[in-house]
């Protein structure tokens, strides 16, 4: 699903997000990636996602290389992604359900087709009684699961979350953990970058490590 | 995407129910026909024009601020062009109460002369040939002068025939009838032609000066108004960066982007025409009344014209165009600015 091969990524500045980096992730996994901020965790999202393009190396997703991507596939690349972050990314100038209905309206969904979408994926993260709220008056949590239900309302193969649990109490994040673990169950590949350690132990999990850009652990945390 | 993401999403809903409403066909993945695919794209092209619509109109004090200035720049060429207009018709009004005449030679017979009068008639940059024979000419001179007792001293009628010719007003250009008048020169039966041509080229100079000085003026404010709209579109943009980036992060092509603000464009373009054609005709309407009672004052038939609906419509459209042009032209600068980082 995810090949990176020797992935280096420096900006302008000089300064060197990612270094050789190298790995594979197969289709219908489910894996974390670690390290304190600024070790490269969001750079890589941001490859995958091609918000961002590699100084050297190369990145494959969903057998795509994403360098020969011409410009005017991204978007359509980017329907097959699902993408939870950090700050929501919500628009806070409509309500919960036109939130959630944004990728499918981008995607040209028909009306009816969009309301059962959005429906199933609100009722998925338990806000349907919501639906017609402005994101500004829920909760940390909630807002992050309306931001979840929007990353998967059009069922993407590959869903990456960038500290999806960032600000949220313990018993919120592993409520989060279960639902990622939902999706992943029924198919979906799930790439989680989080610095939560004991989240990490509870999931037990593949983890990827990174310091200071390199890649140094690759495999079941401890 | 196929069975597998079906299987997917029923096995998603075959989680423990979160709640009692737990639905009994969820989405299911459908193969979007291109039926499905027009009637989403013409879909999001009547929301974008609604929307944008509507967004100008939450805002009134601001977009009618702008249509102002919008109709202002319109209106000052369209409303030159308009007193030129009618600046051209008094001159073809002249122009036609003018005509050319043509003295014969002594020794044209009468017979002669109604038939070069025939033949004249029948070209088609003459509308009116009319034949004067010398004892008519007489006449009128006695009439008319005052010296009609001096005149019935002569021997001999020393006035020759004459025929007057209307030229046409579409061949009214200086050119054509300079070339008229060479044409009816040329005829051996003919001694002289007399037109006075000073003025009607003066007046078409004139009336080209003019006509370059609001083409040129045009092209000023039409520059004025795209800046106007490109500005406005690129503080819309402004305002709804954080939307740009997320939809083009689930997956917004640069069209679906493009849509709303270029329908603002549109908007501003097609509001400002309204206003600018509403502008004329108070404006026109205002001064057809004394423009009136002056022509009257001259015995002239003269009447000021305003713009018709037509030409109204075409003001509009040309603003509205101008609109989406100037929204064009900001969204392909700044929308590429914004992307997802």
């Amino acid at each position: 699903m995810i090949r990176f091969e020797t992935v280096s990524k420096r900006y302008d500045t000089g300064y060197e997000a990612l270094a050789r980096v190298d790995f594979e992730v197969e289709a219908g996994e489910m894996l974390f990636l670690t390290g304190h901020s600024g070790a490269g965790k969001s750079t890589l999202m941001k490859l995958i996602m091609l918000m961002e393009q590699p100084s050297n190396g190369h990145v494959y997703v969903d057998g795509h290389h994403l360098a020969r991507l011409p410009k005017s596939q991204i978007p359509y690349f980017r329907r097959n992604i699902g993408v939870v972050f950090q700050n929501h990314q919500l628009l806070f100038d409509r309500t919960v359900y036109d939130n959630v209905a944004l990728p499918l309206q981008v995607a040209g969904y028909p009306y009816q087709e969009i309301g059962k979408r959005v429906r199933a994926a609100l009722d998925k993260v338990d806000l349907l009684d919501k639906e017609r709220c402005n994101p500004v008056v829920l909760s940390g949590g909630e807002q992050q699961r309306v931001g979840i239900a929007r990353a998967v309302v059009n069922k993407p193969t590959l869903l990456l979350a960038d500290e999806p649990t960032g600000n949220l109490d313990p018993e919120l994040s592993n409520e989060i953990m279960t639902l990622f673990r939902q999706f992943n169950e029924v198919g979906t590949t799930v790439m989680i970058a989080t610095h939560d350690i004991e989240l990490l132990k509870r999931m037990n999990k593949r983890v990827l490590g990174l310091v200071q850009g390199k890649l140094v652990h690759d495999g079941v945390l401890w | 995407m196929g069975a597998s993401v079906d299987t997917r999403s029923d096995r998603l809903r075959r989680e423990p129910p979160r709640t009692e409403n737990t639905r009994p066909q969820g989405a299911v993945q459908s193969h979007m026909s291109w039926r499905d695919k027009f009637d989403a794209w013409s879909a999001h092209h009547s929301n974008s024009a609604i929307e944008s619509l509507l967004r100008l109109l939450d805002t009134p004090l601001q977009s009618l601020m702008t249509w102002l200035v919008i109709a202002i720049a319109i209106a000052l060429p369209a409303a030159l062009f308009v007193v030129f207009n009618n600046v051209q018709q008094i001159g073809q009004s002249w122009q036609d109460s003018s005509q050319i005449s043509v003295f014969l030679k002594k020794d044209a017979t009468a017979n002669q002369a109604q038939d070069l009068r025939g033949r004249w008639a029948k070209r088609p940059d003459v509308a009116q040939a009319t034949y004067v024979s010398p004892d008519q000419a007489l006449e009128e001179f006695k009439l008319g002068s005052g010296l009609g007792e001096l005149a019935n001293h002569l021997d001999e009628n020393p006035l020759p025939a004459v025929i007057l010719i209307k030229p046409k007003i579409g061949g009214n250009t200086p050119d054509a009838l300079t070339s008229l008048q060479q044409s009816l020169v040329a005829d051996p039966l003919v001694a002289d032609v007399r037109l006075d041509m000073l003025w009607v080229k003066r007046l078409h100079q004139f009336i080209t000066v003019a006509e370059r000085f609001v083409v040129a003026l045009a092209g000023l404010l039409a520059l004025g108004v795209l800046l106007v709209i490109g500005n406005t579109i690129r503080m819309a943009i402004e305002n709804r960066r954080d939307e740009i980036v997320v939809v083009k992060l689930v997956g917004a092509t640069d069209a679906y982007v493009r849509r709303p603000f270029l329908y603002t464009g549109l908007w501003y373009g097609v509001g400002g025409g309204i206003v600018a054609a509403i502008l004329l005709a108070i404006g026109f309407w205002w001064l057809s009344v004394p423009v009136t009672k002056l022509a009257d004052l001259y015995q002239s038939s003269f009447r000021l014209q305003s713009l018709d609906f037509i030409e109204s419509l075409q003001l509009i459209l040309i603003a509205g165009l101008t609109g989406l042009l100037g929204a064009w032209i900001a969204v392909a600068r700044h929308l590429y600015l914004i992307q997802p980082r």
